[in-house]
């Protein structure tokens, strides 16, 4: 199923996005939000909880504050439904339906309600997802397993269904992998990357045989490949979901030559500031253009994009550079309201992680977890233990971190 | 402790500033306007402005003492106040208390705003910081969207219906007919307000505000000066001001009236049974609702059987907002706040610009505001009389 082509005779809808401006304070609460979780203040000397943020605790006045993963469980006061809004964003999708909801944790927010809540009094569950600017929204939903495939709740996924999908590396076990969960997922199109014909990869003949697959020429290290391609298909890409990278394990101090962390840094790096200069402003072009408009450009980093591994130093050093290029990707992509959501797995169980202990995470579990970020609009994901005990440690104190890793040499 | 009575202190020159809904001018010109009519009214010659007491929202980058020098005025008391709906009795709170103690003689206490097409908007983008974190993110159109869900709220709790609020819109039209400065002055039946566009359920378009521009001030000194002056006055009773009362209620059902009335009638010497008619601070019905309740004239959840028990027009059982409110006059901004003193005053001085109340001695006056995320912040009142 399709989405009817735009009239060309029609002016185009440009994207809007709601309004972007917090405090300090609230953009720490949309940075949880990003990485799926909806967290309230707690104040570290008498527990009360706090909303909306703030610098001191509403209780005992002290600035000891903590982000902590809050219970959505409460109680809907009372909805109303707002008609004439004055932001265009809102205008342009009016009526919105939004409430008060008493959280068990003793505070009220205001927040969207999920269609299937009815009016108040009803039990509700609070969630925090990221609208459109990247900031964190409270959703009120009838129970934690509800919808988002309807309207408005779609505004707060980068959903794949329906969509046009690009994964710029389809030979790599996670390229397979993504173009299987994708085409899954209810993608209407998956363009099937692949950079070099001939060869044979396990499991790539099965993935491109679904009908919605379509295999496209697409070297990133090339800028003609890219450019060419782009003109090709750009103007009708939703999302574009970035598997391409190479790593070959190598110590700061090691063996291996600097054409390879070169060829690390062409592919992690140069490919991604190429796919994102030829298909960011066509994206960011479409960004309201129909219902399965043009929504994310997703990077499948590596854990190591944060912190540096000293085992692959030269990798980290290409994923690093990739990171910090994602961050400007992501405030320019913003103004159309495009989510950049870039995946740090741990250790992907594939070839080039052999001597890797496990935990690692298989191909197909890291392509679920892209779909599902891109489902509950998340942004930052961090899909396996490794990942999620590296990215704890790292927002508890980097700096600390960076030295234990130095110091297990791992 | 008990607090000091008023005794002495005096409010007169009561001056609306014509209002439009939309105008080139800025709020300096209306404030401007405004002080030249107080001076032409009164006859005081502008040097005998010793103190400034200024409101406004549009008066950016400029405050309270910027005017000084704008207007030419040499005060030994100035004070600015950004407490939007609340402003008023706060100025007159404030300047009472200056006046009594002898750090002024006679305060101008001033609010004006200018309205442009767009202005709306922006200023209540970045009204305060939880609204703009907490509030503004979900759609909310200044208070439009807060107030919907306390009416929600509110008409849920005590079973109160469409019709009950239209009551008090339908009075305040009424009284709005011969009051030339009203913008919205035709007749409105309770059919046109319930046929009236839904704005933000279950807030209807004849339950909020129009914003405008326009200015209201009005100047507090002793009565030995107005006598002396030949200034028509009406004495200041009590004030009180509340804010942040009841943090602790989940949804807003009261403010800081209920906890401050007792002390306000006890200033007074009188119970809410003395008081002739009231200036309710009116940006919507259920606002005034709740202000009847914790005002003290039924108990809560009563307003609905209050409402339907009495008539609200000037010449009915209970007088409320005389020549309209901002419901029907238009909400000028910081001087919305405002035109309840100034009505307050024309009444008990026998000036009023639309219809007089018959018996106009004893009038209650009150302001809130600061919708800083999901209430009303700050309530105030005060008790005028002859």
């Amino acid at each position: 199923m399709s989405a009817p082509r735009r009239n060309p005779v029609l002016a185009p809808n440009r994207a809007t996005i709601p309004p972007a401006r917090r405090s300090r304070v609230a953009t720490e609460m949309s940075a949880w939000a990003a990485a799926g979780v909806f967290a309230l203040q707690t104040c570290g000397e008498c527990e009360a909880v706090q909303y909306p943020p703030r610098d001191v605790c509403r209780n005992c006045l002290s600035p000891r504050l903590r982000w902590r993963p809050a219970d959505g469980a409460g109680a809907l006061l009372a909805t109303t439904r707002l008609h004439y809004p004055y932001e265009l964003y809102f205008r342009e999708r009016a009526p919105w339906r939004t409430g008060i909801v008493r959280l068990a944790a003793g505070v009220s927010v205001t927040a969207f309600l999920h269609p299937d809540l009815g009016e108040a009094p009803a039990p509700a569950f609070v969630t925090a997802r990221l609208d459109r600017a990247g900031q964190a929204a409270l959703i009120a939903l009838p129970d934690e397993t509800a919808n988002f495939e309807v309207t408005p709740m779609r505004e707060f996924t980068a959903s794949p269904k329906g969509r046009k999908i690009l994964v710029t590396d389809a030979a790599s076990p996670a390229g397979i992998a993504m173009v299987k969960a994708m085409c899954a997922a209810g993608a209407a199109t998956v363009w099937a990357g692949r950079a070099e014909p001939w060869g044979v990869v396990p499991g790539y003949e099965e993935a491109i045989a679904h009908p919605a697959v379509t295999v496209l020429p697409l070297d990133v290290t090339d800028g003609d490949s890219v450019t060419s391609l782009a003109g090709r298909i750009g103007g009708r890409t939703d999302i574009v979901v970035n598997t391409a990278t190479y790593h070959r394990p190598g110590r700061a101090l090691g063996a291996m030559g600097v054409e390879s962390a070169r060829a690390e840094m062409e592919t992690t790096y140069f490919g991604l500031l190429r796919l994102a200069r030829a298909f960011g402003p066509a994206l960011a072009a479409r960004a309201a253009e129909g219902p399965n408009h043009a929504v994310a450009f997703v990077n499948l980093f590596s854990i190591t994009a944060l912190v540096a591994s000293p085992a692959k130093a030269t990798h980290s050093a290409a994923e690093a550079a990739a990171y910090a290029f994602a961050q400007g990707m992501r405030a320019d992509m913003r103004a159309s309201g495009l989510r950049v959501v870039n995946v740090f797995p741990g250790p992907v169980d594939e070839g080039w992680n052999q001597l890797d202990l496990p935990p690692k995470i298989a191909p197909d579990a890291l392509a679920r977890a892209t779909v599902k970020a891109l489902e509950t609009g998340v942004e930052d994901v961090f899909p396996d233990p490794v990942a999620r005990q590296w990215y704890a440690r790292w927002r508890d104190d980097p700096a600390a971190f960076a030295r234990e890793l130095a110091e297990a040499g791992a | 402790m008990r607090r000091l009575g008023y005794e002495g202190v005096v409010v007169a020159a009561p001056v609306s500033v014509p209002y439009a809904r939309f105008s080139t001018r800025t709020a300096h010109a209306f404030l401007g306007e405004l002080l030249r009519t107080i001076l032409a009214r009164t006859g005081l010659a502008k040097a005998r402005i010793d103190g400034l007491c200024v409101a406004s929202f549009s008066l950016a980058p400029d405050s309270a003492v910027a005017l000084t020098e704008h207007f030419g005025i040499s005060a030994r008391w100035v004070d600015h106040l950004p407490f939007g709906g609340a402003s008023a009795i706060l100025a007159l709170h404030r300047a009472a208390r200056a006046v009594q103690a002898g750090d002024a003689e006679i305060v101008a206490c001033i609010a004006g705003d200018t309205n442009d097409p767009d202005a709306f908007r922006r200023s209540t983008a970045a009204f305060s910081r939880f609204g703009q974190d907490a509030a503004y993110p979900y759609g909310a159109s200044g208070t439009n969207a807060t107030v919907a869900l306390l009416t929600d709220h509110y008409m849920r709790t005590y079973g109160v219906e469409a019709e009950d609020l239209g009551r008090i819109c339908v009075a305040q039209r009424a009284n709005a007919g011969p009051y030339p400065n009203a913008l919205l002055r035709s007749a409105m039946t309770m059919e046109d307000y319930l046929a009236s566009r839904p704005v933000a359920e279950p807030l209807r378009l004849f339950d909020c505000v129009m914003p405008c521009a326009g200015a209201e001030g009005f100047i507090v000194t002793t009565r030995e000066t107005a006598e002396r002056e030949g200034l028509p006055y009406a004495n200041l009773l009590a004030v009180m001001e509340r804010h942040n009362a009841y943090p602790d209620d989940p949804i807003q059902m009261r403010g800081g009236w209920a906890e401050g009335r007792d002390d306000l009638y006890a200033q007074a010497g009188m119970t809410p049974a003395a008081i002739d008619f009231a200036e309710l601070y009116d940006d919507y019905p259920v606002v005034v609702a709740m202000q009847l309740e914790d005002l003290g004239f039924c108990d809560k959840g009563e307003a609905k059987a209050f409402l339907r028990a009495h008539d609200l027009t000037t010449a009915g059982s209970f007088p409320v907002n005389t020549c309209g409110g901002q419901l029907s006059a238009g909400q000028a901004g910081a001087a919305g706040g405002f035109l309840g003193i100034v009505e307050a005053v024309r009444q008990l001085t026998d000036t009023a610009e639309g219809a007089a109340v018959p018996k106009a001695d004893i009038g209650l006056v009150t302001g809130f505001g600061m919708i800083n995320y999901d209430r009303g912040l700050t309530a105030g009142a005060a008790i005028l009389a002859r």
